[in-house]
């Protein structure tokens, strides 16, 4: 393997419901980075129906080149079929390094290539940089329970390839009309050589706002002591306007629903405000929320480390603080809102 | 009839692992090996589809020779049979190594009786990288079938599974030919109370044990250290961020200026706040 | 399906391993029963193993047993509030083969020790709670667990399921406790540098020092504590009779905070992390309150028999022994092909006959003697201490003037004369 040939960071671009995912575009921030360093090309690899005019988002987000594979085969996301598209272009093309978003569809993805390639595929990294010399990729990534940071490298195998978390990196501020290369191809899979055949995709429709999107997460833990505790977060939320977050010990103990949980186990979130309420702050849950805009804490126990973490603290009794708060908060806003008038 | 095999790992507890503050290390010995959870849950959905299906369940590890006890561990879940690799071969697997020997071993496997479904946890706990699975499933060349949260159909005289796979936002349902490959969510199964009678089954249990040299046709150089193309280069604590302020006074106060705090935000709330006054 | 054994033992701490343990030696299909994790998980003991019972057992144990130190050093600490008199003994022959005893991690050495049993052929089977004794024609036959499929059943069934033996009392064996009859002991962990414990007691490498501490250890209420020596941890705690932390209102734990802080324990602790905390009782009711320990098709071993010598804190010894007897008893009773009371009541009469009885009838007073006088926690101590202080403090008068000054603090000539009393009464219940 002569990894001279290997050159180029690239990002694979997810694509749902005809839109690019948030997580492709963070990817490019980081990649451009990356590219810089090593002066090199930074190329999208797009996969999907109907993708090709989606490139120029790209370009905006800071995409030299962007690969297309643009045919009905690949209407739904099927591994099989993005797999030969992306190892085909891989070894046309022989990129230095290959980003994916730590989804569903990112973390099949990669996984699979990676063993096919074969190469070494990072998991769930948090922190990228890159050697501008040697082009070794430096992914770092929480792991045994997030009770360490480590930082893993590929030596021997070209490309270098990690998935990263949605919401860990920057997406660059999109710079209009900024155009790039587009490069058309066609994968040579056929639909009888697909396995598999997606049947349905059901969407929850729950009108609830889903916390990887909310402004304001009113977030709950094991401190709320039962389910009926746990309403009190439920009534905060919706005096505030905001989603229900929850430890990964309340959603355990079943008070409220898995895609409710926040850490390394659950969601990243960052949302403009952040309420962490009788939860402890253990470094799983902090990994996923610490980049929220402000925190807010009300724990008890004075030495419970999430006040380390927060912005702004309350040592409490959560059950005596947030109804006062909350009728407060009705209150002031009911004259705000007559002020405004 | 079906044949399940089961990929399982025993891992420390992390959730009471504890840190050398100095040397960043992990000491293993203040964690209690356990099954991986997530494993726990692929071995009873594989004992669930025997019970509806009909049919036998093994489980596979690599590990050191105390994961015996993690498949001790499935057969109290319900499993029939347990298989280990264990050789200092295997040692410093990354995935990639991790998936080949694995793979070995099912081929193996197959041989004493052919396997239709092959069944793993999301992810191990220690590992945290999801990545076997689909591993093994490229290697044997079956469709890997990720994030799997409900098996709702297995057809086995028209080879073919229905499963539920767990998206961002809700889940697809999608049809593979069968042989395949699961990794299955937490969600998926509740593990129940295991029976006196696998308690029993599991205290006698005496799993199959295979060295490197006892499976056939193994390349040397992809097992363990010397076939991971990925290395740890440095490990160190995560940083944990500075606190800030804290609000003090009696509850009254506190939320008082708890309320001054959101008042600064009060864009955030016009719409929503509004209508719940 | 329910599987019949020859023996179901109930209760994997030191009784009941060493019972299975023997049986399965024996050839006997014993099954046992821990609702543990894993034997030990739930298991608390301060830590000091006695050499000579497991080597009964288990000859050279501590050739391969997960022990923490062999013990050199014995101190005794008589505290009062801010002085202590300590006295002891160390010896380096205990140092060596076959040493003297040794402390150990519960948590480590029980799965150890079960380990052991099932390489005789003990099945072992964890995490199940036994509900009840099944009991047919007024003879247990089995357990009842708490699993589905659960009952088991055996010719005979041993309980050794510890100081609170449900099983027992639910068989009428024994009645509830008195608070006075049960210590409510609670103990921590505590991590420490290796090197850090050898110097701070004094140690060579590997070895270990026990420390009893009376008095002020615990307020004055009846009572001990203690602190031993780990590999890298220290054992630290208290236990106290019920009636009287009843009494004199105080938790446990506040108990154990209380010594941690004494200004003779907390330089020895210092530093270190605590890693674990636990809580237990122990029957210290003595011979008086010892239930029957063998029925039809049933015997009752270790803690969950009473066995327990307060004074010295022994226990597991008295345990391991009790459980070889009871083991010894079922192979008569397999030999017999009867399992009846009368049979099994051999069991009572070899338990008697051994240390362990004697040991029992020797101290059968002493808790109640020292509970009914207090005089001995919250008043002579703190007199040994003054009249320590008094004896080494260097201030120009004669020793002989400073034990005619401690003789008078004694008192009235009426205390004179009680203390004279009362210290013999000390030495007649423990001679
Ligand atoms: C591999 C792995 C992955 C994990 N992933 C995640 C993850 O994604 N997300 C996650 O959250 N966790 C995760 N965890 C679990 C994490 O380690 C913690 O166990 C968990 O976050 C603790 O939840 P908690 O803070 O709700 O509960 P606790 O730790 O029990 O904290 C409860 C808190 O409430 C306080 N309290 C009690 N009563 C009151 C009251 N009346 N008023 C105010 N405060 C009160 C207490 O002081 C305490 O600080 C993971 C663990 C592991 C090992
Ligand atoms: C703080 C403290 C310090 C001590 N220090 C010492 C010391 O230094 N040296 C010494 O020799 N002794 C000491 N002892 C006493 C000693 O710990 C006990 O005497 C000894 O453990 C008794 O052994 P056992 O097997 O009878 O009971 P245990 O060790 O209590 O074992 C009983 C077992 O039965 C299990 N069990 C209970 N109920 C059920 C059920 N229903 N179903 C299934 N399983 C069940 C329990 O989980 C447990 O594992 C100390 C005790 C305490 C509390
Ligand atoms: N050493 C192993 N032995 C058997 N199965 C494993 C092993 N490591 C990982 N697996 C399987 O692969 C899944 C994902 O593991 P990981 O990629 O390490 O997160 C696990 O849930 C197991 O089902």
């Amino acid at each position: 393997m002569n990894f001279e040939d290997y050159q180029g960071i690239w990002v694979f671009i997810e694509v749902k419901d005809g839109e690019i995912v948030p997580v492709s575009l963070e990817l490019l921030g980081a990649g451009k980075q990356l590219a810089d360093k090593r002066d090199s090309e930074l190329a999208g690899v797009l996969i999907g129906e109907n993708v090709k005019h989606l490139a120029n988002t790209l370009y905006e987000y800071g995409a030299d080149t962007v690969y297309v594979y643009d045919d009905p085969i690949f209407k739904d996301y099927r591994t099989e079929s993005y797999m030969k598209a992306l190892l085909e272009c891989c070894q046309k093309y022989k990129p230095e390094v290959i980003l994916y978003g730590a989804t569903s569809t990112g973390k099949d993805l990669a996984s699979a290539v990676a063993t096919d390639l074969p190469t070494g595929l990072t998991a769930d990294s948090t922190i990228l940089d890159i050697e501008e010399d040697t082009g070794l990729l430096l992914a770092s990534r929480p792991a045994f329970g997030g009770n360490i940071m480590a930082t893993i490298l590929c030596k021997k195998y070209r490309p270098q390839m990690a998935t990263v978390r949605p919401k860990v990196m920057k997406a660059l501020t999109p710079e209009p009309g900024r155009t790039g290369r587009l490069v058309e191809e066609t994968a040579s899979i056929k639909e009888e050589d697909i396995r598999t055949k997606v049947l349905k995709i059901v969407q929850h429709t729950t009108k609830k706002i889903r916390i990887d999107e909310a402004d304001i997460i009113v977030a709950g833990g094991k401190g709320l002591g039962n389910q009926k505790g746990f309403q009190l977060v439920h009534q905060l939320a919706e005096t505030l306007g905001g989603a229900v977050g929850a430890s990964r010990d309340v959603v355990e103990a079943g008070w409220v629903g898995h895609h409710h949980q926040v850490g390394q186990t659950g969601v990243t979130v960052t949302p403009k405000i952040y309420f962490a309420i009788g939860i402890s702050g253990a470094i799983q849950h902090i990994v996923g929320m610490q980049n929220s805009g402000l925190i807010i804490a009300i724990n008890n126990d004075p030495n419970a480390p999430i006040f380390q973490s927060s912005h702004y603290g309350i040592v409490g009794d959560a059950f005596e603080i947030v109804p006062l708060l909350i009728e407060q908060f009705k209150q002031a806003f009911n004259r705000e809102v007559v002020d405004h008038v | 009839m079906l044949h399940i095999v089961a990929c399982i790992k025993q891992v420390p507890d992390t959730k009471i692992i504890k840190m050398n503050p100095k040397t960043n290390t992990m000491d293993r010995a203040s964690a209690p090996a356990i099954l991986n959870p997530y494993d726990a849950h692929a071995v009873e959905e594989a004992v669930r589809l025997k019970k509806r299906y009909g049919g036998t369940v093994s489980v596979l590890t690599m590990g050191p020779p105390p994961a015996v006890k993690a498949i001790r561990k499935c057969i109290e879940i319900g499993a029939d049979e347990g298989y280990m690799i264990s050789d200092r071969a295997f040692a410093g697997a990354d995935t990639l190594a991790t998936s080949y020997a694995l793979t070995k071993a099912i081929e193996k496997i197959s041989k004493i009786k052919p396997v239709d479904l092959i069944i793993c946890g999301k992810m191990t706990i220690d590992g945290d990288t999801g990545q076997v699975g689909p591993g093994i499933a490229r290697r044997l060349d079956m469709p890997p079938l990720t994030s799997v949260n409900k098996v709702e159909e297995i057809n086995q005289q028209e080879g073919y599974a229905v499963v539920h796979r767990k998206l961002e936002d809700g889940y697809e349902v999608i049809q593979s030919t069968m042989p395949c490959l699961m990794s299955v969510e937490k969600e998926i199964n509740d593990v129940p109370y295991s029976s006196m009678t696998n308690m029993l089954k599991a205290a006698r249990y005496q799993p199959i044990i295979w060295a490197v040299a006892d499976l056939e046709g193994i390349d040397r150089v992809q097992l363990g250290l010397k076939g991971s193309p990925t290395i740890v280069s440095k490990v160190w604590a995560p940083t944990k961020p500075s606190g800030g302020t804290m609000l003090e006074g009696d509850p009254g106060e506190q939320a008082e200026k708890l309320l001054n705090v959101l008042l600064e935000k009060k864009e955030l709330f016009t719409v929503k706040g509004g209508d719940n006054s | 399906m329910s599987e019949k054994f020859d023996c179901i033992v109930v209760g994997a701490g030191p009784a009941g391993i060493s019972c299975a343990y023997e049986l399965a030696k024996a050839g006997v299909k014993v099954l046992l029963l821990e609702r543990g994790e894993y034997p030990g998980s739930k298991n608390v003991m301060g830590g000091v193993l006695y050499r000579k019972m497991m080597e009964d057992v288990i000859p050279e144990f501590w050739k391969e047993a997960p022990l923490e130190r062999p013990v050199v050093e014995q101190r005794f600490m008589m505290l009062d509030k801010e002085s202590a008199v300590t006295f002891g003994y160390k010896g380096m022959e205990w140092g060596q083969e076959p040493y003297n005893n040794f402390t150990v991690l519960r948590a480590k050495f029980d799965q150890w020790f079960a380990g052991k049993a099932v390489e005789q052929g003990a099945l072992l089977v964890n995490e199940t709670v036994v509900l009840e004794c099944i009991v047919e024609n007024g003879k247990v036959v089995g357990v009842r667990t708490d699993r589905p499929d659960g009952d088991l059943y055996a010719d005979v069934v041993v309980l050794a399921d510890g100081v609170n033996s449900l099983l027992a009392k639910s068989l009428g064996f024994h009645k509830e406790f008195r608070p006075d009859e049960v210590a409510l002991a609670t103990m921590e962990i505590i991590k420490l540098d290796k090197k850090t414990i050898e110097d701070r007691f004094n140690l060579e490498e590997n070895q270990g020092t026990t420390i009893e501490l009376f008095g002020d250890a615990t307020k004055g209420i009846l009572g001990t504590g203690f602190l031993y020596t780990n590999k890298d941890t220290l054992s630290i705690g208290v236990g106290s009779l019920l009636s009287g932390l009843i009494k004199h209102k105080i938790k446990p734990y506040e108990l154990l905070e209380y010594v941690k802080n004494h200004p003779m324990i907390r330089p020895f602790i210092a530093g270190g992390e605590p890693v674990e905390y636990l809580a237990h009782m122990i029957p210290e009711g003595g011979y008086h309150s010892m239930p029957k320990v063998a029925g039809n098709g049933v015997l009752v071993v270790g803690d969950a028999a009473q066995l327990v010598n307060a004074i010295h804190r022994e226990g597991s010894n008295l345990a391991m022994t009790s459980g070889q007897l009871a083991a010894e008893t079922v192979l008569l009773a397999k030999e017999r092909e009867d399992y009846s009371e009368h049979t099994l009541n051999h069991y009572r009469s070899r338990l008697m006959s051994s240390f362990v009885g004697q040991d029992m009838k020797k101290y059968k007073d002493s808790t109640h003697h020292f509970d009914k006088f207090p005089q001995y926690f919250d008043k002579y101590i703190p007199m040994m201490n003054k009249a320590a202080s008094q004896m080494f403090t260097v201030d120009g008068s004669s020793k002989w003037e400073k034990q005619k000054k401690i003789w008078k603090d004694v008192g009235t000539a009426g205390e004179k004369l009680k203390l004279a009393r009362d210290a013999y009464r000390a030495w007649k219940v423990m001679k």
